[in-house]
């Protein structure tokens, strides 16, 4: 589509890439503890982040490059429909005021690095922490090969990216450095390197965004024109499936999807591995409870972002792959250099969350199959080394799931982590508040919800797939088009709720439960909670 | 949206904690209802009802887990002075 190298925007977006390049290496002089090798302090950045650092971290982590990219794409391919990423960031913060600070305290108390810790923990159960541990595995995986096709939208808009003709090592060359320089960094810094160039990042996507929404629909001719033209292209008819292309306001049918998605992904955020990551780096409790009140400024930013799918329709942006259209737009109507820091800002939007993923994947592989199954006498320094290897290895297993296989194949598999790591909810968020759930029900509705899901997902057909088509279905019972992911966990706690009342009927065995009610509400400076000062580092932004 | 018990003397469930869960509670109710919301009129310097009434409910949800968390801390430390402890 495009003709050439885009010199300037690739001049600046290297420029970018290199800085935060340097920032990710010199990430691991920052605040750095007496003792290096342990799994809190490379995996969890010494636990020591204020509520800023750990501001960016979270935007950084929860606002992917692929959000930026996928949700104005959705709004360009089908409207209103899109926009429910927005209810679902405001339905998140008021959720996690209610549960993420129990979980911050208990998992300090106790140590915990990952959310299937705490499950063990509190449910003695080895089988039902796997059971979570491999749910958030695989739901991570895509996600991470997501980010790197975030970065392959943008470069292929600025031309390097290679024609279709051209040798695939040449044509991705760009894609594994960009991912060999990322793995290198993460490998020696670990939770620290994301955190410092989250900096960078969001003031890019702040930056980009505020321009955006000012400069583009003034090129425009403002928002009634913006929204006519949008108007007049999801009226016309679409060939494949013969009914119009979108609307601008979802219809009566629309409106339990709408509904029920944007419930659904909000319960699962705070599931995904690299979420909790970044909230158990925070120093204190309090650091949680107000980042939910500041976090909404980037909910605020992706409603503007999602805008730019109609400024684009309005711009006459015309591609065959929706997930170019933000790309293009920024290079149709910015001039060069400014596209080029636009490239950047989604480039390294992609880098922070895919490094704070793996890591999180490796945490969990080597606390909760590696420790658990394979060396239980492992020391802090073999958990330490064992997780960065693994997070090269979840890596390379993203960058060759995108480089071999088709796009779509990586969106699916998003789709159905999705619908996976919400039915991880009940123990996860049920464990927090009640110990009156059974473990092995627990296990039960997990596996229901879990096969549920696959097997609606796998079910749904679109225009253009035969199988995952779509992450909505008819709701048993209900008969409303609804969220897959949603109704696999309703399906699921009715399981475990059953399941539990039968448990106690036949008295099978409870299970240890290591924690104390105390446990969920302490602070930091508590008696037993450890408070890990790094060593004086004056003027770290706190 | 429980506010659970905690181990501390008191009520657990007090004006100010029902409060606290309605603030919380709005949000999902304003978001969930996607009929009361899903038309084009008014529009708001050309943007659809539909567009800026949640963009609205962003700043809105903002003010009111805000609040619920500036609630929730004068709670806390309501209870923490008739323990006898000190916060922090």
């Amino acid at each position: 589509m495009n003709d050439g190298v885009n010199g300037v925007a690739l001049a600046v977006f290297i420029f970018f890439f290199l800085l935060v390049t340097v920032m990710g290496f010199l990430a691991a002089r920052w605040r750095k503890a007496a003792n290096e090798h342990t799994l809190d302090e490379w995996g969890l950045g010494g636990r020591s982040f204020g509520t800023w650092v750990t501001w960016f971290l979270l935007g950084g982590d929860l606002y992917t490059a692929y959000t930026f990219v996928a949700v104005p794409a959705a709004i360009y391919a089908a409207g209103a429909a899109g926009f429910f990423a927005v209810p679902y960031t405001i339905l998140v913060y008021p959720l996690i005021f209610t549960f993420l600070p129990r979980l911050w305290s208990v998992s300090h108390k106790h140590g915990y690095v990952t959310t299937s810790d705490f499950v063990r923990g509190r449910f003695g159960s080895k089988g039902l922490s796997l059971a979570v541990a491999v749910t958030g595995i695989l739901a991570t995986m895509p996600y991470i090969a997501l980010q790197l096709v975030g970065i392959q939208a943008v470069l292929d808009v600025m031309g390097v990216g290679g024609g279709e003709n051209t040798n695939w090592f040449i044509k991705d060359l760009p894609l594994l450095i960009a991912f060999g320089v990322l793995a290198a960094y993460t490998y020696s810094s670990g939770l620290r390197a994301p955190a410092l160039i989250a900096f960078v990042k969001d003031t890019l996507i702040y930056l980009v965004i505020a321009v955006a929404i000012i400069y583009i629909p003034i090129k425009l001719g403002g928002f009634d024109e913006i929204f006519a033209s949008a108007q007049e292209a999801y009226s016309e008819t679409n060939p494949a499936t013969g009914a119009p292309r979108g609307a601008l306001v979802p219809g009566e049918a629309g409106q339990w999807t709408y509904a029920t998605l944007a419930l659904g992904s909000a319960l699962a955020l705070f599931m995904y591995p690299h979420s909790i990551t970044a909230t158990l780096s925070s120093r204190s409790r309090e650091v949680i409870r107000r980042n939910t009140t500041i976090l909404p400024l980037y909910s605020l930013m992706l409603g503007l972002l999602a805008l730019l799918g109609f400024m684009a329709i309005a711009a006459g942006v015309k591609v065959q792959n929706g997930q170019l259209a933000i790309p293009q737009l920024f290079e149709n109507m910015f001039p060069d250099w400014f596209a080029g820091v636009a490239f950047a800002a989604i480039g390294i939007g992609a880098l922070v969350p895919a490094a704070i993923m793996s890591i999180a994947a490796a945490n969990l592989f080597t606390r909760n199959i590696y420790k658990d199954f394979i060396k239980p006498d492992a020391t802090p320094k073999q958990e330490t080394a064992v997780s960065k290897v693994v997070s090269l290895l979840v890596k390379v297993g993203a960058l060759v799931f995108v480089l071999t296989m088709d796009k779509t194949v990586a969106i699916n598999f998003q789709l159905l982590g999705g619908i996976w790591i919400l039915q991880t909810f009940p123990a996860l968020v049920g464990g927090l508040f009640t110990r009156w759930f059974h473990r092995w029900a627990l296990i039960g509705g997990w596996a229901v919800g879990m096969i549920y899901g696959t097997v609606a997902a796998y079910g749904v057909a679109s225009p253009t797939q035969k199988h995952f088509g779509g992450s909505a279905k008819e709701i048993p019972g209900i008969g409303e088009i609804g969220y897959i992911g949603l109704t696999a966990f309703v399906i699921n706690v009715l399981v475990t709720v059953v399941l539990t009342f039968v448990m106690r009927a036949v008295k099978a065995p409870e299970g240890v439960d290591e924690t104390k009610p105390q446990d969920y509400t302490a602070d930091a400076g508590d008696p037993g909670v450890q408070v890990e000062l790094p060593p004086a580092t004056a003027g770290s932004a706190h | 949206m429980s506010q659970t018990p905690q181990t501390t003397p008191g009520p657990v469930v007090t004006p100010v904690r029902v409060v606290i869960g309605l603030c919380l509670l709005a949000p999902f109710v304003a978001m969930l209802w996607v009929g009361s919301y899903a038309k084009t009129d008014p529009v708001f310097i050309g943007i659809p009802f539909f567009y800026w009434y949640q963009m609205l409910w962003v700043l809105i949800s903002t003010a009111l887990t805000m609040v619920a968390y500036k609630l929730w801390q004068r709670d806390q430390r309501a209870r923490t002075a008739t323990k006898g402890g000190a916060e922090q």
